[in-house]
């Protein structure tokens, strides 16, 4: 029974396992294939299809680095990814062990010689950028998250202010990161001066424009979402003379919960696309420097290779989008909305 | 008759509300006292400015003239003492019937009740309407009546000197109002409440009330006339719908509301004038404050 509740609770945030799970109890085989298929079958072929033109129309575009990269040099140039970042692994172990058995020797020799140990300074692989990405945009997303929910909350509450602020809003959410990169820089390395970094100055840049970019969305779907709570339970709230924050953590920010996911959701989609783009110009380690480096490198790898990183940064969009409806999903009272 | 201090008690209550064309005047001078333990329906046609009454008891919205007395105390501000049940229940609904029960009675006992006592206290109220079986339910797995009845339930928890119904029945098909009407009567000739509810039913406000209230058109509605309802408790619905007082009183507010005040909608367009063309407009103003939703378009 208890088993039974989780399951119903799982299924309930990852609707597309239900399937699955009946087919693993054996429930109506048949019938669960055939959903299964019907659910996986169609975007399959919707797949197969694109593969098929995207093969054709790269096979006829001839740039100055070769072909345009199909489905085949893609694939080809992702494995090579693969292998350099094991070499590269297994260069940086080999490093840690050589130091480590020098460092050894020299204390053999002489218990109180100093050591030294040194970071290993080797390139970073295609998966340490993909990393680096992630951790600069979720970093921002969540910095700029933390600033737009309480702003956005306290404008919604107040008509006047949120009368106010609109303009300001709305005068900044078109803004391209690009605009504002070249402003973050020139204020990060003006502001931004010590000597013991603990940040670089490519991520704090990079980190900033994205969350420069995507405050807007969450704070305005916030506000709105505080502003719409329906007029019966301010009245509740009133009637029960409840004091200014339990109104608030009672009150407004449950109800105003599914607004405020379809904000963050809009913010962190905002956010990816952002930090791409920050982070060629700044920079910063990550897949955006990946996808520049390539294009200066210019060797006839490079298509596919910024190609696989199209892929992987499309991949990880709808991975991060899937994560927060999920998460919504979760804490959303809302089940009912019509999330996709 | 000795004169105590009446229960409740309103004085020359007016209210303004601001429109485009100036202030528009939705209730004038209304003079009511009521006794601890008495069940008061307010009834009129719509827009006549019940809820509006109900509002300014509650205290969410200030008279512009006059003011309104509880147990001597004036009423300038919203307070469980006052609890209102609202015609949509107003439920949380990302709470259950207990955690909405439960919400109220945290904030009204707070330093009051221990937890063991509060937890008595939010199933006491549950009980006493029938939900006990439905405490864990969110009001969307619920049905209209029964959110209603947590909505009742969540009132009565907070022990109110007064309480305060605006048409807590008005959206619920007749058996389900039959019943939940059955269960207040239940309820409050075992708790003595003081009760006031607006109500549009002629025959749940014969059954229920000790004193029908009945309402003047606006603008500028007031009081019109109050009819006293001497009818045996408990009552019966069965047996006094063929009880010639019963429906002697039946007859007493039918003749109010549809001879003495017309309803305002069933005017043609043609004899409409300026003025009232005007006033409507500002009784839509008032409507969209006070949130009630309009019957007639």
């Amino acid at each position: 029974m208890h088993e039974g509740h989780i399951m119903q609770k799982l299924t309930n945030y990852l609707p597309w396992l239900k399937p699955v799970i009946k087919l693993v109890k054996g429930e109506n085989p048949t019938e669960q294939i055939k959903i299964i298929l019907a659910k996986v079958g169609t975007p399959l072929l919707g797949l197969v299809i694109f593969l098929i033109i995207w093969a054709g129309a790269a096979s006829a575009i001839d740039t100055s680095l070769g072909k345009f990269p199909g489905p085949g040099e893609v694939r080809t140039q992702f494995l090579n990814l693969l292998d350099e970042s094991k070499a590269e692994k297994e260069k940086e172990i080999a490093f840690y062990e050589r130091q480590q058995k020098r460092n050894e020797a020299k204390l053999a020799k002489d218990p109180n010689a100093k050591v030294k140990i040194r970071p290993y300074t080797g390139n970073p692989t295609f998966f340490d950028q993909i990393g680096t990405s992630l951790v600069t945009v979720l970093s921002g997303f969540i910095l700029a998250s933390l600033i737009a929910i309480p702003i956005g909350i306290i404008i919604g509450l107040s008509p006047g202010l949120y009368a106010a602020f609109n303009p300001i809003i709305q005068l900044f959410k078109p803004v391209s990161p690009l605009a504002w990169l070249p402003l973050v820089t020139m204020v990060v390395s003006a502001v931004y001066v010590t000597k013991d970094p603990m940040f670089s100055k490519s991520y704090l840049t990079s980190m900033i424009t994205v969350l420069l970019c995507c405050l807007w969305p969450t704070m305005i779907n916030t506000a709105v979402g505080v502003a719409s709570i329906s007029k019966d339970l301010i009245n509740v709230s009133k009637v029960l003379r409840l004091s200014w924050l339990t109104n608030i953590y009672k009150i407004v920010i449950p109800s105003s919960l599914p607004m405020m996911f379809t904000g963050l959701r809009l913010s962190l989609g905002i956010a990816w696309m952002v930090l791409i783009a920050a982070e060629m110009l700044a920079q910063n380690p990550g897949l955006g420097k990946f996808v520049w480096d390539e294009f200066q490198n210019g060797s006839s790898n490079s298509l596919g290779r910024i190609m696989v990183a199209v892929l992987v940064i499309g991949a990880i969009g709808f991975l991060l989008d899937r994560g927060m409806l999920t998460l919504q999903r979760v804490l959303s009272w809302d089940k009912t909305a019509d999330i996709r | 008759m000795t004169h105590t201090v009446p229960h409740l008690e309103l004085t020359g209550v007016s209210i303004d509300f601001p429109t485009p064309n100036g202030p528009f005047r939705a209730l004038n001078k209304v003079n009511l006292k009521i006794e601890e333990g008495e069940f008061i329906s307010l009834i009129g046609h719509s827009g006549c400015g019940k809820s509006t009454v109900l509002n300014i008891v509650a205290g969410l919205y200030k008279a512009t003239e006059g003011g309104v007395l509880l147990d001597g105390k004036e009423v300038d501000e919203p307070g469980p003492e006052r609890a209102v049940v609202f015609q949509n229940h107003s439920l949380l609904p990302w709470l259950t019937a207990y955690e909405n029960v439960e919400l109220a009675v945290k904030q009204v006992f707070k330093g009051q009740k221990t937890k063991p006592e509060m937890k008595e206290w939010i199933e006491h109220n549950l009980n006493l309407v029938h939900m006990d079986h439905a405490m864990d339910k969110r009001p969307d797995e619920i049905s209209g009546g029964m959110k209603q009845r947590v909505g009742i339930a969540r009132a009565l928890a907070m022990e109110p000197k007064i309480l305060l119904m605006d048409e807590p029945f008005g959206a619920l098909d007749a058996l389900t109002r039959a019943h939940l009407q059955d269960s207040l009567m239940e309820i409050t000739s075992s708790l003595g409440n003081t009760v006031i509810m607006i109500t549009h039913d002629v025959d749940e406000a014969v059954l229920l009330s000790d004193r029908i209230v009945m309402m003047t058109n606006g603008p500028a509605a007031t009081i019109g006339e109050i009819l006293e309802v001497n009818l045996e408790r408990p009552r019966n619905r069965v047996e006094l719908s063929d009880d010639s007082e019963y429906n002697h009183y039946r007859h007493a507010v039918l003749q109010f509301l549809y001879e003495k005040q017309r309803n305002p909608d069933d005017k043609t367009e043609a004899s409409k004038t300026d003025k009232e063309e005007m006033s409507e407009e500002a009784s839509m103003a008032s409507e969209k404050l006070t949130d009630n939703k309009p019957e007639a378009a």
